[in-house]
């Protein structure tokens, strides 16, 4: 078998994206593993964290830090205003009309829970109908199954083909007088397909049914505009978008949060507060009960500033060249499967061995200081589309190298030489 | 990290690639079934229990990786003939060899049977493998116990 590079060689002169000044950004990336130097291929998990980011934290915690919303004093009113001026770095980022459109929530999953908990439970009856797709992540499953189990309501599947792109045909006769929201993933964390949201959107609008996208590994590979997709709800996570974890983003078309009722009670997010019954801001603070994570928001605007710093197509076309090149690099290594080909895919590819197990791969790559993921990455239904118990991953970010790829393809060789 | 090889001892290899006694033993009175649920690794295990407490015979089937796979084999080939009382022995003193850096010892006529599992013991320095090779040993004690719940690891 080829092992070897068939590489192309770089054009000389492009007005070319240069990773090795982003990864000089990524501390993480100069460090070892198990005493090789560290590959990672595991940000469709979780991204690395630029220290822009971790400069931006640090300097929150070490000179700027308050609780928000509530001190007359100064550090107070300074970290409201960081904290809110990130509220409008993520509007601009996705689209939105306005900053009051932005929720922030712990991650992806709690704005999906929040808009089960809070429009699901108050605008669905029994017998109503949540559509979603085949390759949803657990996340955009399981919180319409809770809801399910507490009022009736029934979830439909949308399917997709042995390429992993969602049939609209069947996605369409779906759609029924009974169908309440439609809840489906702008791109799949394990095929890497992205779906086509504005069609999706159209053909639900056309019944007057509204639609909540899964933005979680969309956001991240490709601009996205919620205004242009026309979504009426937008779900995503800061830690796959290079900052911070716990912070997470529901958008919202205004007409339809100012209706819905809070998530969680707490402080923060009431007007007055009284035995005798309670009021509540308007959103999107009544659905930030609590003091929210704070620096880690902030954080996140220093991602997003550094994400589009770089700018979002240019790091489009290098995750899409980084595809193409592992795509073909992989397809070398005989009883290889890629599960996934749609037409438009991110760079995340999920691939078994007809030797090896996922985990054992994973086990192997790990002693090579490449780091995969390995197992049903939280969508376990998809799973069972594919007919495999799990799939080995390895998803690019801006940060990866073609050199990456060749170190992936060359350790998979050495689990083939021990397994087959 | 230790040496992969350590992990991946040709008998775990060959185990993994060959298993014994995968195969759904007809007069089988006992099975119970065992899921990892984060791995997606899967095992039922059948064990023919006679009055007197022996384990007549000792298979089964599932899906897993090298390891999860390799233990339930070898298990099924050390536990065929024994008592449940020693069944339970071994079990023990394999579960804390995975798990401890202790050196378990076991009583004298079951020495060779442990000696044997000790290729087993490279999964203690890779703490996320661990449950693939306890696995099957955690199901086949609900088999032996009569379990009718279905055994998780994690």
């Amino acid at each position: 078998m080829n092992v070897q590079s068939n590489r192309k060689a770089e054009p000389l002169l492009r007005n070319a994206y240069d990773v090795a000044a982003v990864r000089r950004d990524f501390p993480i990336l100069s460090t070892k593993v198990n005493g090789k130097p560290l590959v990672f291929l595991d940000s469709g998990a979780s991204a690395q964290k630029p220290r822009q980011v971790i400069d931006t934290v640090r300097e929150v915690y070490e000179k700027g830090y308050a609780n928000i919303h509530r001190g007359v004093y100064y550090l107070s009113q300074h970290a409201t205003e960081r904290f809110e001026a990130v509220r409008g770095t993520v509007a601009r980022f996705i689209g939105a009309g306005s900053p009051d459109e932005i929720v922030f929530t712990r991650n992806a999953t709690e704005a999906v829970n929040l808009v089960a908990q809070s429009y699901g439970r108050t605008f669905f009856k029994e017998g109503d109908e949540v559509v979603v797709s085949e390759m949803e992540h657990h996340a955009n499953i399981v919180p319409w199954q809770i809801l399910a189990t507490q009022i009736g309501i029934k979830v439909k599947v949308a399917p997709i083909d042995d390429y992993g792109e969602l049939i609209l045909e069947a996605y369409e006769k779906l759609l029924g007088p009974r169908t309440r929201l439609v809840a489906i993933t702008h791109c799949s964390n394990v095929l890497g397909t992205v779906t086509p949201a504005a069609e999706i959107v159209r053909l639900a609008h056309a019944k007057e049914i509204p639609v909540l996208l899964d933005g979680a590994q969309a956001v991240v590979h490709a601009k996205v505009d919620v205004r242009a997709l026309d979504a009426d709800f937008y779900v995503f996570t800061g830690h796959k978008l290079y900052g911070p974890s716990g912070t997470g983003v529901l958008y919202g078309k205004k007409a339809i949060l100012k209706k819905m009722p809070p998530y969680q009670g707490g402080g923060d997010m009431i007007g007055h507060v009284s035995f005798a019954g309670t009021t509540f801001r308007e959103p999107p603070y009544r659905f930030e009960a609590g003091t929210p994570a704070i620096a880690e928001v902030i954080g996140l605007g220093a991602a997003i500033d550094y994400v589009e710093g770089i700018g979002r197509e240019r790091i489009g076309e290098w995750e899409h060249e980084l595809r193409d090149y592992a795509t073909a690099r992989l397809s070398e290594i005989p009883g290889l499967t890629i599960y996934g080909k749609a037409r438009n895919k991110a760079a995340i590819l999920s691939f078994s061995l007809d030797c090896a197990h996922p985990h054992d791969i994973g086990t192997i790559l790990d002693a090579d200081g490449i780091a995969i993921r390995a197992g049903h990455h939280c969508a376990e239904p998809l799973m069972d589309r594919l007919g495999v118990p799990a799939t080995a991953r390895a998803s690019f970010a801006m940060y990866n190298t073609m050199d990456d790829a060749d170190a992936l393809v060359a350790s998979l060789v050495k689990v083939r030489e021990m397994f087959a | 990290m230790s040496d992969l090889r350590d992990l991946y001892q040709e008998v775990i290899l060959d185990h993994g690639k060959r298993p014994r006694n995968f195969r759904h033993p007809a007069d089988a009175n006992r099975e119970a079934k065992g899921d990892n649920p984060l791995c997606g690794d899967k095992v039922t295990i059948y064990l023919k229990l006679s009055d007197k407490g022996l384990i007549e015979d000792l298979a089964f089937e599932g899906r897993g990786c090298a390891i999860s796979t390799a233990s339930a084999s070898m298990m099924t080939e050390i536990l065929k003939g024994k008592t449940e009382a020693e069944a339970e022995a071994l079990f023990g003193a394999f579960h804390r060899m995975c798990t401890t850096d202790d050196e378990p010892t076991v009583s004298a006529t079951l020495q060779d049977d442990f000696d044997r599992l000790q290729v087993m013991s490279g999964v203690r320095h890779y703490p996320m493998r661990v449950k693939c090779a306890t696995l099957a040993w955690h199901t086949m004690k609900a088999a032996l116990e009569g379990a009718d719940q279905p055994v998780q690891t994690e």
